[in-house]
């Protein structure tokens, strides 16, 4: 059975599994499967989906419904942690919850499960006034995803509230289904005045193929800050498809950083939707590549208010046969003047069969904006790379070094400096050298 | 300790280089001087290896081993430094990472174990206040956002670090104050022994006013067509290079 019959037919097998089928949850959720039961998977057909292909992907039997404990061991996983750090955790081993991979908390705030937040009466009215909301209902695999709503992070910061650690997010899975399909769904509601710092991270332990079809809806109230990290190194088997929205209020300000350096194939659709004035967003991204891997990123930024800013740069190596998309789409309503939308995506290319398809789609129906795009393609700089090699560092080395100088200005930006410290190793190990300092 | 054989070397085809010979020893200083365009760069870059041009006839002796097979690093273990006209900016990696790591790579290679980081933090010290750096420079990007001056200063700093057997500088008081081109001289001038070659390439007599040279070659048009004393040096300041070319044309 085609994968797409396959989950329709099990969520109608399933229905009211666990939801009361009298709650509005419920009628959203069969709402999402008759949408995705209309649109199916996207295909090459369509303009967002031109240069990433699902169908390798969906040929796999996954199991939809993983059972049973795994015993696993925060020792078994400690190094996808940020460990070096205190912070709140939240961690789910084959789409369940792990109370013992986890560092929860309802002390001033609620860092907790999707499940309960759907369960409890005291969440009813966020769920009711932020879940599903910023969510783009016509995406068909977003609606999947409600569909198949059951668990994830459920993470609520009352108004005021400076976060006193970072939340990290983990989804692991273990292998223990020959193939397995992953639908998390997160929340997160960052009041008023509110900070929060949060990790994210998906992670197989095994080769068996994962498919990670993952929804977070995220809310930064008036002044909040929200801070989000997405490390994305999975196992050449594993590969996700993560939708972020983002709903922004009046002087709140967002910053996303998306780090790239592995798994089989990614795609990233990350949206900015403004609803008020003076705020702003950032969206960075350092992608690192080989073999036959694939990271497609799609932004988009709707100005829809005005005095806003946005800023994106994503920085994209790709070695192999490996290949990359950008596309970066920002719409400037015409209520949204005086925006200042900047974007920019520079690309090396690292061997002939490496490709990137980067394109920026600027929709500007305001005109007092100040608008700027910029794309590029190459390699790397021969004189550089000579200038390295004179001093005595070998080609390989210098090719790195003049790599994370590439990379370089979205590494700084990254505020966490734990964080910025593994991107560092890992971008290191991705490039398999050694420089006797941390770069 | 560097012989260069009837060197022929051009990029793409385009010869460059028409038959140079030189002959370096221990503890001799060479000028290098020349018109634009006359091969200055190309014959420094070729002996550090540069992959772009291609060597089509004569070779480069150093320390009686042919460097034609050589990659860039490789002759940077054996102890070939070559100062940039225009180094390049690398953000993101601090001037002392970067020492560290072309130290312990030369040394690596060299089949030496790794510098220990009190002894590297001396020579830093040290080598920086030779060249009257300050120590928050060593901690920014490397060249980047150097002015001219600096990017000749560190770039001498570097050489004082590997500690070369040949050093080659490739127009290193093009864009320097006077106080700068003193800083530098000086500090080339400290690091001389009679095991070390310098080969200074410039387009000016200036540099020589500081840094006196026991042998002057003229190149023109990638040949060398006279050689002599630090006297001739003067001669070229007074009367221009037109004055050599006359003199190639009469003969």
């Amino acid at each position: 059975m085609e994968l797409k019959d396959k989950l329709v037919s099990s969520f109608f097998a399933y229905e009211g599994n666990g939801l009361d089928v009298h709650s509005p949850i419920h009628d959203i959720c069969s709402d999402a499967i008759k949408k995705f039961d209309k649109k199916g998977f996207p295909t090459k057909k369509e303009e967002a989906w031109k240069y990433t292909s699902l169908n390798a992907v969906l040929k796999q039997n996954y199991n939809l419904y993983p059972k049973g404990d795994t015993g696993l061991e925060f020792k078994d996983v400690m190094r996808y942690f940020i460990h070096e750090i205190d912070s709140y955790k939240i961690a789910f081993v084959d789409g369940r919850y792990s109370s013992n991979l986890s560092a929860t908390s309802h002390d001033g705030l609620d860092v907790c499960l999707m499940s309960s937040a759907l369960s409890k009466p005291k969440y009813r009215i966020i769920i009711e006034n932020y879940f599903n909301k910023v969510a783009n209902t016509e995406d068909s695999l977003t609606a999947l995803n409600t569909a198949f709503l059951k668990e994830g992070a459920f993470i609520n910061i009352p108004k005021g509230k400076v976060v006193d650690k970072p939340i990290q997010i983990l989804h692991f899975s273990t292998g223990k289904e020959p193939a397995l399909m992953l639908q998390p769904r997160n929340l997160i509601v960052v009041g008023e005045n509110a900070h929060v710092q949060i990790i994210e991270r998906h992670q197989s332990l095994t080769d068996n193929p994962v498919l990670t079809n993952s929804v977070t809806e995220i809310f930064a109230n008036k002044q909040a800050i929200v801070d989000y990290y997405k490390i994305q190194n999975d196992k050449q088997s594993a590969s996700l498809i993560d939708n972020t929205y983002i709903s922004q209020k009046r002087n709140s300000h967002a910053f996303v950083h998306t780090f790239s350096l592995g798994g089989n194939l990614t795609r990233n659709n990350l949206n900015f939707y403004h609803k008020d004035e003076h705020l702003d967003s950032t969206l960075k991204g350092i992608t690192i590549i080989g073999d036959k891997q694939h990271v497609d990123h799609h932004t988009l930024v709707n100005h829809a208010y005005p005095n806003c800013e946005s800023h994106q740069d994503y920085k994209g190596i790709f070695g192999d046969r490996s290949t990359g998309v950008f596309n970066g789409k920002v719409i400037v309503e015409k209520e949204a003047q005086k925006t200042n939308a900047f974007q920019q995506n520079n690309n090396i290319l690292l061997d002939d069969k490496a490709t990137i398809n980067t394109k920026p789609q600027l929709e500007i129906f305001a005109d007092d904006v100040k608008c700027s795009h910029g794309c590029t393609v190459g390699q790397l700089d021969e004189d550089a790379l000579f200038y390295l090699r004179s001093r005595g560092i070998p080609a390989k080395e210098a090719k790195a070094l003049l790599m994370y100088a590439f990379a370089n200005n979205v590494l700084e930006s990254v505020k966490i400096p734990e964080v910025k410290a593994r991107i560092n190793k890992l971008i290191a190990k991705k490039l398999g050298v050694n420089l006797g300092f941390e770069l | 300790m560097l012989k260069i054989n009837n060197l022929h070397a051009g990029v793409e085809g385009k010869e460059i280089l028409k038959g140079i010979g030189i002959e370096v020893n221990a503890g001799e200083i060479h000028a290098i001087m020349g018109p634009n365009g006359s091969g200055k760069s190309t014959l420094s870059s070729v002996i550090a290896g540069k992959e772009e041009f291609e060597v089509t006839e004569g070779n480069i002796v150093f320390e009686g081993e042919d460097l034609d097979e050589l990659s860039p690093e490789e002759r940077a273990h054996k102890g070939i430094f070559l100062s940039f006209q225009y180094p390049v900016e690398i953000p993101g990696v601090s001037v002392t990472n970067f020492m560290k790591t072309a130290i312990n790579e030369t040394r690596k290679a060299q089949g030496l174990e790794e510098m220990p980081a009190s002894e590297m933090l001396k020579k830093i010290r040290e080598k920086s206040e030779l060249l009257e750096i300050d120590r928050k420079f060593l901690s920014r990007s490397l060249n980047e956002g150097f002015s001219g001056g600096e990017k000749k200063r560190n770039e001498i700093f570097q050489m004082a670090m590997l500690e070369p057997r040949l050093a080659i500088l490739d127009e290193t008081d093009s864009g320097l104050d006077i106080d700068a081109l003193r800083i530098v001289a000086n500090g080339v001038n400290r690091l001389r022994s009679k095991d070390n070659a310098v080969v200074l390439i410039t387009h000016y007599q200036r540099l020589l006013d500081y840094i006196i040279p026991d042998f002057v070659h003229v190149l023109l048009d990638g040949k060398i067509v006279k050689s002599g004393g630090a006297e001739l040096a003067h001669e070229l300041e007074e009367k221009g290079y037109d004055w050599i070319k006359q003199e190639k044309v009469s003969n």
